[in-house]
């Protein structure tokens, strides 16, 4: 008796919950892993999700969720509410994003820098961040007088060894005697410990600072030690406005609004996306002056080329630590070896942390 | 010339009734206050509270969010409340939390890909010693060099997470997973039973209901209890009564670290499934305003879990419906804090205002 009655009040609940909810117009839900503000990686996301609502699309986004129990239960309220396509923008989020997807066969998922695409409701997309940090190399390569590059890096994943590895060979090219010095904070955004690491750094020598984590505390710490520094995600100039030589921005927005429109208009489909400086998916902000006329020149043309694909990022011959071949001379790497990258190429300091 | 003096006199008969009714008017204050902070950023209060308060758990998914947010706090609410009867203040429950998953975790990882039905509860178990031992810490340090137990289980907190992250990036690391920092997915033979098919309440809930009745048995109805009691009223007293403090201030601590352990175990074990560096979103933080909320008695702890659980669904709610920031729900944890000890104290005090001469004073 009594049970049944609980069954029935809840189903009431449920029903008129669903009924309330019943969905009126295309709707894009965006999860983020930090605050809004972080000025770096959910900052330029925001940035894209603005972009899709001035396309005319109602959009709605979740901030600072968490990995774990929390983002599932997030990601499934997106779907449940009416949202037609979920944009999930962290690596953390690559399971909880299949498995909602599972249960909502009518709601399309994009998820960010992951590899599982275990529905075909799921998209992956990527930038190839790495053709930023070339250019990156090229400039610290010819400005460092200490031959120390000094690198702030987030987690051992490919993604970062990547752009360590570029950023490296492109420095070696026009300054053999270069040589990257690591510290890995094991967070994407933890502005007390990027500080420190960045200091740690400097006290190594490093007279130039980069980083592969989010927010702004790198640069002002490279500022106030009247040294130069790269910023990350977005243009973070601003913020140390005499330190930085140029930003790699990362500008989600027009692949956002692309699919959106893809998925309102119901030709959306499922694919994985690596766009790079060609697509505009990578951009790098303007050039410091400070560097000199003909490095901004050198910059701008190598810019370019790698958009062009006249210079790949991973040319041969590339070494490993320890002077193994990773790519023989006159070879290119192919996407699947840059996906996978899990060694240093000879010139960084230090192990990678197993 | 008149001059104001307060005083503040200590109330001798506080009624029992009024001391459990306080957490509602805290409560009831932190729905007005959170209503005048959405009317102050521009919000009609009474949809924001809508849903904050009601949206969350409209329906059966909801609902079981809910229950699986409060498990774990429950837990460790539990734990807690033997400790803060006893004048025991230890604040790193997040800290044998994470301890308890380690463990409970590692099991789970040596009997990857093996099929039993001892699996889940040789990791439950392990989780809970897991706990138990890293409460063991502060407690021995205590009762035997004098420590604070409030420092050293608080920077145990960060030691805790600090070996969670050295093993998910190292040796315990997925090998087909690209260097991330997880561990493999734990198999289903280590995987918490659901309650529901589509529903990721699961069997964990058992265990924090069992802990409730538990610690409600010890807590009233044995002498270890009594003696929890009384050292909490007086530790003069205690020890003129001639109770062994010692041995009650490890088991306090034990009993605290083996229910966040198996919280965190449940976590693990339960939605997420594996080992990474965020099993908990400072659940044994937040579990010490549920302990106090629910008067450190048992079955308050439950009604004070399922009130706290849901401010952190309908943070996330109004963040999807209305665009409040989600930093909300931690504004109103606080609140509740704060409005609670505030009643409490006008409970236990009263605040005499005197009007005295100047001379009266003295000088």
């Amino acid at each position: 008796m009594y049970k049944n009655f609980l069954r029935y009040l809840i189903s009431a609940i449920f029903l008129i919950t669903f009924s309330i909810s019943a969905k009126a117009d295309f709707k894009v839900g965006f999860v983020y892993i930090g605050p809004t503000g972080d000025h770096g990686w959910t900052y330029q996301h925001d940035e894209g999700r603005k972009a899709v609502e001035a396309a005319g699309i109602k959009t709605t986004y979740v901030e600072s969720v968490k990995y774990g129990a929390d983002a599932e239960r997030v990601i499934r309220q997106l779907a449940q509410s009416g949202h037609d396509l979920i944009f999930t923008t962290s690596f953390g989020y690559m399971d909880a994003t299949n498995k909602v997807a599972k249960d909502f066969p009518n709601v399309k998922f994009e998820h960010a820098t992951g590899y599982k695409r275990e529905h075909s409701n799921v998209s992956t997309y990527s930038a190839r961040f790495y053709q930023g940090r070339t250019i990156l190399g090229h400039i610290a390569g010819k400005l460092t007088k200490t031959n120390t590059i000094g690198y702030i890096a987030s987690f051992p994943i490919p993604e970062v060894i990547r752009g360590i590895n570029a950023m490296t060979l492109a420095a070696q090219k026009v300054n053999p005697n270069i040589k990257t010095k690591i510290v890995w904070v094991f967070s994407w955004y933890d502005p007390g410990k990027e500080a420190e690491a960045a200091q740690a750094l400097i006290d190594q020598g490093a007279d130039i600072i980069m980083q592969h984590t989010d927010s702004t505390a790198p640069v002002q710490t490279a500022e106030k030690a009247g040294i130069w520094s790269f910023g990350q995600a977005s243009d973070m100039q601003r913020f140390a406005p005499k330190s930085i030589l140029t930003s790699i921005i990362d500008d989600w927005a027009p692949y956002y609004v692309e699919r959106a429109i893809a998925a309102r208009d119901g030709t959306w489909s499922q694919q994985d996306t690596w766009h790079g400086l060609k697509e505009g998916m990578v951009a790098m902000s303007p050039y410091n002056k400070g560097m000199g006329a003909d490095l901004v020149k050198e910059a701008k043309q190598l810019q370019k080329d790698l958009a062009s694909g006249k210079i790949h990022s991973f040319t041969g011959p590339i070494y490993d630590q320890k002077g193994n071949i990773l790519v023989a001379e006159g070879k290119v790497a192919d996407d699947g070896m840059l996906l996978g990258m899990n060694v240093y190429v000879k010139g960084v300091e230090g192990d990678i942390p197993k | 010339m008149e001059d104001l003096l307060i005083r503040i006199e200590k109330r001798n008969d506080v009624p029992t009734t009024l001391y459990f009714f306080t957490p509602f008017i805290a409560i009831i204050l932190t729905i007005i206050g959170g209503g005048i902070i959405f009317y102050a950023l521009g919000f009609n209060p009474a949809e924001a509270l809508k849903f904050y308060f009601i949206t969350p758990i409209s329906n059966l998914y909801g609902f079981s969010e809910l229950l699986l947010k409060a498990t774990p706090l429950c837990l460790i609410a539990i734990g807690l409340s033997f400790c803060f009867k006893s004048n025991n203040w230890n604040i790193g429950a997040e800290g044998q939390l994470t301890f308890g998953a380690i463990v409970g975790g590692g099991v789970a990882l040596l009997f990857y890909n093996q099929e039993g039905f001892y699996i889940l509860p040789l990791i439950i178990i392990a989780g809970a010693i897991g706990g138990m031992i890293f409460a063991l810490i502060p407690a021995i340090l205590k009762t035997y060099f004098n420590t604070n137990e409030i420092l050293v289980s608080l920077m145990l907190v960060y030691v805790s997470k600090l070996i969670l992250d050295y093993l998910v990036v190292g040796p315990w690391s997925n090998p087909e997973g690209f260097n991330f920092p997880e561990t493999r997915q734990f198999s289903d033979s280590s995987r918490m039973p659901l309650l529901f098919d589509g529903l990721r309440v699961h069997a964990g809930i058992f265990i924090a209901l069992a802990a409730v009745l538990v610690s409600w048995f010890v807590l009233y109805k044995t002498y270890l209890g009594f003696q929890i009691k009384v050292s909490g009223l007086s530790l003069k007293t205690a020890k003129y009564a001639g109770f062994k403090g010692k041995a009650m201030i490890l088991i306090v601590f034990m009993i605290s670290g083996a229910c966040a352990g198996l919280a965190g175990v449940g976590e693990i074990t339960g939605p997420i499934g594996q080992l990474h560096r965020m099993i908990s979103p400072d659940y044994g933080f937040t579990a010490i305003i549920v302990a106090f909320l629910g008067r450190l008695n048992p079955f308050g702890i439950i009604f004070a879990s399922l009130v706290v659980s849901l401010t952190y669904l309908g943070a996330e709610t109004a963040q999807i419906f209305l665009q409040i920031p989600q930093y909300t729900g931690q504004v109103f944890q606080g609140m509740i804090l704060f409005f609670l000890l505030a009643s409490d104290y006008l409970l236990f005090f009263k605040i005499k205002i005197l009007n005295l001469k100047k001379n009266e004073l003295g000088h």
